[in-house]
């Protein structure tokens, strides 16, 4: 196909990375399932979900194969979220202080 | 009236790479997205935009959920369903989980066969997103029915636990349904075209009226990918924090 038109993959290469959703989907529900606490907890839970939604944008959105200017375009500014993370994390551990002195909570 | 111009997208143009490329494509006094149709360059921006409204909704989540000196309810409880009189945590979420990835799945072959103008294939895998979809919502009329008949959970208190649960959880997940329920309309509208032979014809669109191509169907796809992705992040940190 030289002049091939729009995104054309294999039909395989989609049953694989469905697949994988699958496995992951069954890793992440399996840490609830077996009750893991703690920082593996938020570890396990964090890299499921980070390499689910990089599979689905990058194959199922056809991302890596489109242009850089387009990537970028749409990648960086949700990276920037984490900023505001960073912001509301704080932001609620202050509300949570402060709950604490006036309500006399835990 | 001239007939409008054919609208060239630059494939057959060699273009440079890497970050060349990114100051070629957006300095070029052109369009800037190269290789792309306007109308996908367009749910992309929208899908960014959506991804702010989302990211609005899980960060006050997260506000709210860590400012409460009131315990969370605990997710993996609430969401348990008693199969053969043994609790199992979760099990209706993971289903729908489940449920719409193989969506997803569907949908992308379904784009694959709309490009190879397989449109009976194309047609059938989208109806087939439409049903996961629809028995998606159905799951989640089913949960919310539980939570609100049986269990008493209203947005402003409920039996487990902090009152923020129920107004986060309604608003998250209604606001998620309602997309889905929206991706499944549109959905059948576009199987429907496809199926009819639109875009073989390049039949003009209704409210566009240009020539109907199958990149239809990847715009399409673009947005059903998306109310998956989204569906990631809700189970990640709605469900099971």
């Amino acid at each position: 196909m030289a002049h091939a038109e729009g995104q054309q993959h294999p039909i395989s290469m989609y049953l694989k990375i469905w697949g994988l959703l699958f496995v992951l989907s069954t890793f992440s529900y399996l840490v609830d399932f077996y009750n893991v606490e703690g920082y593996l907890r938020w570890s396990l839970i964090l890299l499921f979900m980070i390499l689910k939604a990089g599979l689905i944008v990058a194959v199922f959105m056809h991302m890596m194969w489109e242009r850089l200017a387009l990537i970028y375009a749409i990648l960086v500014p949700p990276v920037l979220v984490l900023v505001f993370v960073f912001l509301m994390t704080h932001e609620a551990g202050y509300t949570f202080v402060t709950r604490g002195v006036f309500f006399g909570g835990p | 009236m001239a007939p409008p111009a054919a609208t060239s997208t630059g494939e057959s143009l060699a273009r440079p790479e890497g970050w060349d490329g990114i100051v070629a494509d957006w300095s070029s006094d052109q369009r800037t997205f190269k290789n792309v149709p306007w109308g996908k360059a367009m749910m992309w921006i929208f899908l960014l935009s959506d991804t702010f409204i989302f990211t609005c909704f899980l960060l006050s989540y997260m506000t709210v959920r860590m400012s409460t000196t009131v315990p969370w309810p605990n997710p993996s409880e609430i969401f348990a369903l008693h199969i053969g009189g043994q609790p199992i945590p979760l099990i209706l979420i993971a289903i729908m989980t489940f449920i719409l990835i193989s969506s997803s799945g569907t949908m992308a072959m379904a784009v694959n066969f709309g490009y190879r103008h397989d449109r009976v294939k194309s047609a059938i895998l989208m109806l087939v997103t439409a049903a996961f979809g629809a028995s998606f919502v159905g799951m989640q009329v089913f949960e919310w029915t539980k939570l609100i008949v049986d269990d008493g959970v209203r947005p402003w208190t409920n039996p487990f636990g902090a009152a923020q649960f129920g107004s986060t959880f309604f608003m998250i997940t209604g606001f998620h349904g309602f997309h889905v329920s929206i991706g499944v309309i549109f959905l059948v509208i576009i199987a429907r075209k496809v199926w009819r032979g639109d875009y073989d014809r390049g039949r003009p669109g209704y409210f566009t009226s240009r020539k109907g191509k199958y990149e239809a169907v990847e715009i399409m796809g673009l947005y059903w990918h998306f109310v998956d992705l989204v569906w990631v992040f809700i189970f990640a940190v709605f469900y099971l924090w």
